[in-house]
């Protein structure tokens, strides 16, 4: 599957087909699961109506995760073998992680004023999530930051291979550190720990997510191809124009 | 009129409940709407390129043995 998708028109081709489908699953899902959390779910008996700010929070935070896993698998698949959409995954799929992040920092603070007393704290969890944000914006810097964009890509899929080790800080900080974030409590091993009623909105919510990241990375990555044909229509031009101009100077330039 | 005032104060947490939904929405359909249009208009450059020149169909696909330029 993966390396029939080496051919970029056989990959245009099933983009084209697939994206429809992700983007109104995302929007049927993303719609019922606000109706859930806004309309329908309890509000928490200790925290109130606030409680409500989870059902954006943490979708967005196990997207700010998988993102970043993605980024990173793809990375690997571009370094190690060569796959040619690997690069132009890790690349489509950043921005969109980046996003999924920053929406969950600034939740996370939306939600910690009223709960905690406070915007923002130095500790474990709160600190490891802003450092997978720089992850993100270093990794998008790193693919803009060479003239030759095959040296920013491997770059920046060096860096995205690196910062793997700060994932599973982020998972187990709550775990490793006194913090103030509290300790995953959808999941546990004895299964779900929250009540059907805010367990459902949560999952809608976090499915809703997926296929958005999906339909996006598709739609970013065909534009990306685009512009990389575009590039090389461009560079074609040029040496076909002025073969003499595009020889290296003189040596002592 | 009241159960819509009561809903939007959200127990008196409205003003950090909203807020989270209103930039969720902003930062999801912005990033969205973003790359749509970045895709239109590398199409139309594609495009505009191919019709100005129609031989350099030739020389993009050339490059394509590279496994990036084609599409």
């Amino acid at each position: 599957m993966i390396q029939r998708l080496a051919n970029p028109a056989r990959f245009n081709r099933l983009a084209g087909r697939t994206m429809p489908w992700l983007a109104w699953g995302a929007a049927l899902c993303i719609g019922a699961a606000l109706w859930l959390a806004l309309a329908v779910s309890p509000a928490d008996y200790q925290q109130g109506e606030a409680v409500r700010i989870m059902y954006v929070h943490v979708p967005a935070a196990w997207m700010a995760l998988v993102a970043y896993a993605f980024v990173a698998l793809a990375s690997a698949g571009g370094l190690v073998w060569k796959h040619p959409l690997a690069h132009v995954a890790a690349q489509a799929a950043a921005p969109v992680g980046a996003a999924f992040t920053f929406l969950c920092l600034v939740t996370g603070s939306l939600w910690g004023k009223p709960m905690w007393g406070t915007w923002w704290v130095w500790d474990a969890r709160l600190t490891s999530v802003l450092v997978l944000f720089f992850l993100y914006l270093g990794f998008i810097a790193l693919t803009a930051a060479f003239d030759e964009p095959q040296r920013g890509e491997r770059a920046a899929a060096i860096l995205a291979l690196v910062g793997v080790v700060n994932v599973p800080v982020i998972k187990f900080s709550v775990d490793w550190w006194n913090t103030l974030h509290q300790p995953a409590s959808v999941m546990k091993m004895s299964g779900p720990a929250i009540h059907p009623s805010m367990l459902w909105p949560l999952l809608l919510m976090a499915l809703g997510f997926t296929l958005y990241f999906g339909a996006v990375v598709l739609v970013r990555m065909k534009a990306l191809l685009l512009a990389r044909r575009a590039r090389a229509m461009a560079m074609a031009q040029v040496h076909r124009a002025a073969p003499a101009a595009a020889e290296p100077g003189s040596a002592h330039g | 009129m009241d159960r819509m005032a009561e809903f939007l104060a959200m127990g008196n947490y409205g003003g950090y409940v909203w807020p989270t939904y209103i930039l969720a929405a902003v930062i999801l359909v912005g990033l969205a709407i973003q790359s749509r249009r970045w895709l239109r208009n590398e199409e139309r450059a594609v495009r505009a390129m191919e019709a100005e020149a129609p031989h350099r169909r030739a020389a993009a696909a050339s490059g394509s043995a590279r496994g990036e330029t084609a599409r």
